[in-house]
């Protein structure tokens, strides 16, 4: 089954899991599976209307699902999906007076 | 245009030596970079060994943005600041150690903040920018000015054991905007000043964002242009994925409708200086002495929606640990008609906190302002400040 690894500010919902096995053959088939493995990250994922929301971003192996077919694209057995998450650290913080 | 290239000195040569024998720099390479420069975008984290690397490199010219000054808390990543500048401007602590590290080039400093009016103006005057700054609005920021002055911005950034690094240069490739066109929403990312950041991990990722400057500016190699790296320290992963133009980006497309610098803290929905301390505005906080005060005459439920690791620092005796991931799940154990009061570290969980407790339809809660690093300042010199 597929492996979708998780980034490291999504796994305060995943109970700390790094990946996940998720079963279907197509994005959107893993992306139903996760949600109900862990639905706390559903609001995460998608908008209210149940479409992927902008700032997600979905590789399969190295490329965009963007690039693809988007949640219809076709997942193989043990391929790797990557959740990229949009982080904005620089190691500094504003330091508060 | 070699004849156009600045010269080395003696001195010079013998600095470089080490470069001059590689050839893909060789001596026209390290004259080019002395002939170049580079702006960089905060002195923290990444931009402590960009900083250095570049100005050991010998890069001719180096600008530093920042208008913060340096914190203890700050050394245990910000390695170009020292015990001996703290609480001294971070542009000119960087400035003096890259000085001493490479007298012979030149660092400007701007001690501001980088913002829609001042920064297509610093960054005009730089061949390529380095975005190391810790926050949404910033990252837009710098993604399009770098687009409208048709410079590369080499980015990195950093959550935990996390980083992400890639050059983002629209005449070549996709920018930022291209990968995420838009933020997420407020407090659905902690910042590192809430989830931390491994302190050898910036070294890291701004070590490669280093490397990634100096491949762009001699023109040698292949940079990350179109490629994303993704690392992550505990796995020792580093993984590439290709990364394509967006034929909808709304600053590089064809069709791009931002053809102007814009309100990025509007855009972002928060401001570009998210570490200050938390506060839910008028009427929905508490000041650590009023809740001092309070507690002496009150019931007050306290609420900690720090993780539970984080308790093992400081805690407040009698506060309910509910983190805030875990707070919208556990709703029914609280108890709305009683009086509460949030708090995290300095303030930005806990409003967030409020926000989600107040839109269920709780209206007895209050947000403690600064959280319990200002009680520690302020109440109980007792528990530490972190």
């Amino acid at each position: 089954m597929p492996l979708l690894r998780i980034p490291t500010p999504l796994r305060a919902y995943t109970n700390g899991q790094s990946e996940v096995t998720v079963s279907g053959s197509k994005i959107s088939d893993a992306l139903a599976d996760l949600t109900t493995q862990y639905p706390a990250l559903r609001p995460h994922l998608f908008n209210e209307g149940g479409d992927l929301r902008p700032f997600v971003n979905l590789f399969v192996g190295e490329n965009n699902i963007k690039d693809l077919q988007g949640v219809n694209t076709p997942i193989q057995d043990g391929e790797k999906i990557m959740l990229i998450p949009s982080i904005a650290g620089g190691g500094y913080e504003r330091n508060a007076a | 245009m070699s004849a156009t290239l600045p010269e080395l000195s003696r001195d010079e040569i013998l600095r470089y030596s080490r470069h001059l024998l590689i050839p893909e720099v060789g001596l026209e390479g390290q004259r080019k970079l002395k002939n170049s420069s580079a702006l960089i975008i905060g002195t923290g984290g990444l931009g402590s060994p960009v900083a250095l690397y570049l100005a050991a490199a010998g890069i001719g010219r180096i600008g530093l943005v920042d208008y913060d000054t340096v914190d203890s808390s700050n050394l245990q990543r910000q390695v170009i600041h020292g015990t001996s500048t703290v609480g001294k401007l971070k542009v000119e602590s960087a400035r003096t150690k890259l000085l001493d590290l490479n007298p012979g080039i030149q660092i400007d400093v701007y001690n501001e903040p980088y913002t829609s009016e001042n920064a297509l103006r610093i960054a005009a005057n730089y061949d390529i920018i380095l975005d190391g700054t810790d926050n949404f609005p910033t990252r837009y920021l710098t993604n399009d000015v770098a687009v409208f002055l048709g410079k590369p911005n080499v980015y990195a950034s950093i959550y935990r054991f996390d980083g992400q690094v890639s050059v983002f240069y629209a005449k070549e490739g996709p920018c930022y905007r291209c990968l995420f066109p838009e933020p997420p929403p407020p407090g659905l990312v902690p910042s590192c000043a809430e989830g931390g950041v491994l302190g050898v991990l910036p070294g890291t990722i701004g070590t490669l964002q280093a490397t990634e400057a100096l491949k762009v500016l001699l023109g040698i190699g292949e940079p990350l242009i179109g490629k994303l790296l993704l690392y992550n320290a505990l796995d020792m992963s580093f993984d590439f994925v290709k990364l394509k133009k967006n034929p909808n980006c709304r600053v590089c497309g064809p069709n791009a409708d931002i053809k102007e610098l814009i309100d990025y803290e509007e855009f972002c929905g928060m401001p570009s200086h998210d570490h200050e301390e938390g506060s839910a505005g008028a009427g929905w906080d508490i000041t650590v002495t009023e809740l001092a005060e309070r507690v002496k005459t009150n019931h007050l439920k306290l609420i900690d929606v720090r993780e539970p690791h984080e308790l093992e620092i400081s805690r407040l005796p009698n506060a309910t640990n509910i983190p805030l991931g875990q707070l919208a799940a556990r709703l029914s154990e609280l108890d709305s008609a009683e009086d509460m009061v949030l708090f995290c570290k300095s303030g930005a969980r806990s409003t967030r906190a409020l926000e989600l407790l107040t839109s269920a339809g709780f209206k007895k809660v209050k947000n403690l302002k600064g959280g319990i690093n200002a009680w520690a300042k302020e109440v109980d010199r007792n528990l530490p400040v972190y």
